[in-house]
């Protein structure tokens, strides 16, 4: 199973949500870090780094004794990654996708493939949790493709947390897609409900069955309250707004540590979960037997491709 | 020689675009043969990203010695340096203002990006 935790605005508590829910869960668990601009949950769960690799993607070369500048390769990039000039193409390779089209439509071959190092894959044991963390090299734009190489590690049958970036654009839907359940994070605050509502939006796009935690909970907000019933919003947990978290937080320690009780609602958190999970799961073979059976039905009446919808 | 001007009309009388890779148009002008022609810089204005590299690219294959704008982006730059177009970044007048000063050499040639880039 594959958990993502999530939020429209940063600071929320992803890293504490997911930091010590990999610390309470019975099963073995594998915690990725995609945050991969500033990964941090090795602060909380420091690994004994038993792996460290490098990541790389591959971008075009050009052959200067083959190009005829034609500018073939420059119109085909949807990202203006080349740019055709006077004086034959000059390439961007900061923008590149690595989609590889430009060596395919360049008439003469002057195009080939080298790679470019982007980040650091590293990973290790902190205690029983296996930690996984990407880092991005500095002045990298583009984390997608490294988030997507932190996503492949660990087992797949182990529950695998994901630690997401904030926000909502590339990076968050890399980090969110072919995840289960996503845990939106969020704050009573106008700020918090704002981003939420955009994370909301996200994760139904993407069709993430979802639920809300509310962290540094407290009295005078209750706009967030209100949103998440008028949505039909499951708001799984609520962490207090506590000096004694903030405290712990700020020398490296654990949610936990210093609010013990919280393992109870973070156990009850994620029983809501993995039910919500399974639910979700029966309802999808459901439809697709459902699905099946119509084929069938109407494959009796009248000819359809021998195809099912799943 | 060639030179480009950033302009928000045109005219020799227009404003400069302040902008270079969102300019409306670009002023061509040939001091040879004191003549300019308007190149239209519209179809480009939507692109999400990427506008400064395609704009090097028309001023590129206009044929352009220099250009003369408000602001210049770090691929921008480095795509008309490799072009061998010089740039003058900077300017705020007129375009006939803008060509007087840089032909009384009194403009500063750009040799790093004056605004940071606009990807991602």
């Amino acid at each position: 199973m594959k958990i993502a935790i999530a939020s429209g605005k940063g600071g929320t508590g992803k890293t504490t949500l997911a930091v010590n829910l990999a610390m309470i869960v019975p099963e073995e668990v594998v915690l990725l870090d995609c945050d991969v601009e500033e990964p941090n949950c090795h602060v909380f769960l420091p690994p004994q780094l038993d792996l460290s690799r490098p990541v790389s993607v591959l971008v075009p070369v050009v052959d200067r004794d083959r190009c005829v500048a034609c500018g073939a390769c420059s119109r085909f990039c949807e990202f203006h990654a080349i740019a055709d000039l006077d004086t034959g193409p000059l390439l961007f390779a900061e923008l590149c996708h690595s989609c590889g089209g430009c060596v395919r439509v360049c008439p003469t071959g002057a195009l080939s493939e080298t790679t470019r190092e982007i980040g650091t894959i590293e990973e290790g044991w902190a205690g029983r949790v296996r930690v996984v963390q990407g880092r991005l090299r500095i002045t990298e734009a583009a984390s997608s493709p490294l988030i997507r190489a932190v996503k492949k590690r660990g087992p797949a049958e182990w529950l695998t947390l994901i630690d997401c970036p904030p926000g909502t654009s590339c990076p968050v839907i890399t980090a969110l897609q072919g995840a289960d359940f996503a845990i939106l994070v969020t704050e009573p605050t106008p700020f918090g409900l704002h981003d939420l509502r955009l994370a909301v939006e996200t994760v139904r796009t993407l069709g993430i069955p979802f639920g809300v935690v509310i962290n540094r909970a407290r009295s005078g907000y209750p706009r967030i309250y209100d949103y998440c019933e008028t949505e039909r919003i499951p708001i799984l947990l609520e962490i207090p707004d506590s000096r004694e978290v903030a405290e712990a937080y700020s020398k490296g320690r654990s949610a936990l540590e210093a609010l013990p009780l919280l393992r109870d609602g973070l156990k009850q958190l994620y029983q809501r979960v993995r039910v919500r999970v399974r639910v979700n799961q029966e309802r999808k073979q459901a439809i697709c037997i459902a699905s099946r059976a119509s084929d069938q039905a109407a494959r009796s009446t009248r000819r359809l491709p021998n195809q099912s919808r799943c | 020689m060639k030179i480009v001007v950033t302009s928000l009309g045109s005219t020799l009388d227009s404003p400069m675009d302040p902008r270079f890779g969102r300019a409306a148009k670009f002023v061509l002008f040939d001091d040879e043969s004191q003549s300019f022609e308007v190149i239209e810089n519209t179809q480009y204005l939507n692109a999400a990203q990427g506008a400064g590299l395609q704009a090097a690219e028309i001023v590129s294959r206009a044929g352009a010695d220099c250009v003369l704008t408000g602001h210049c982006g770090p691929k921008a730059l480095k795509a008309l340096t490799a072009a061998g177009i010089r740039v003058y970044s900077g300017v705020d007048a007129t375009v006939k203002e803008a060509i007087k000063r840089f032909q009384d050499g009194r403009l500063v040639e750009a040799k790093s990006a004056d605004f940071p880039s606009h990807s991602f």
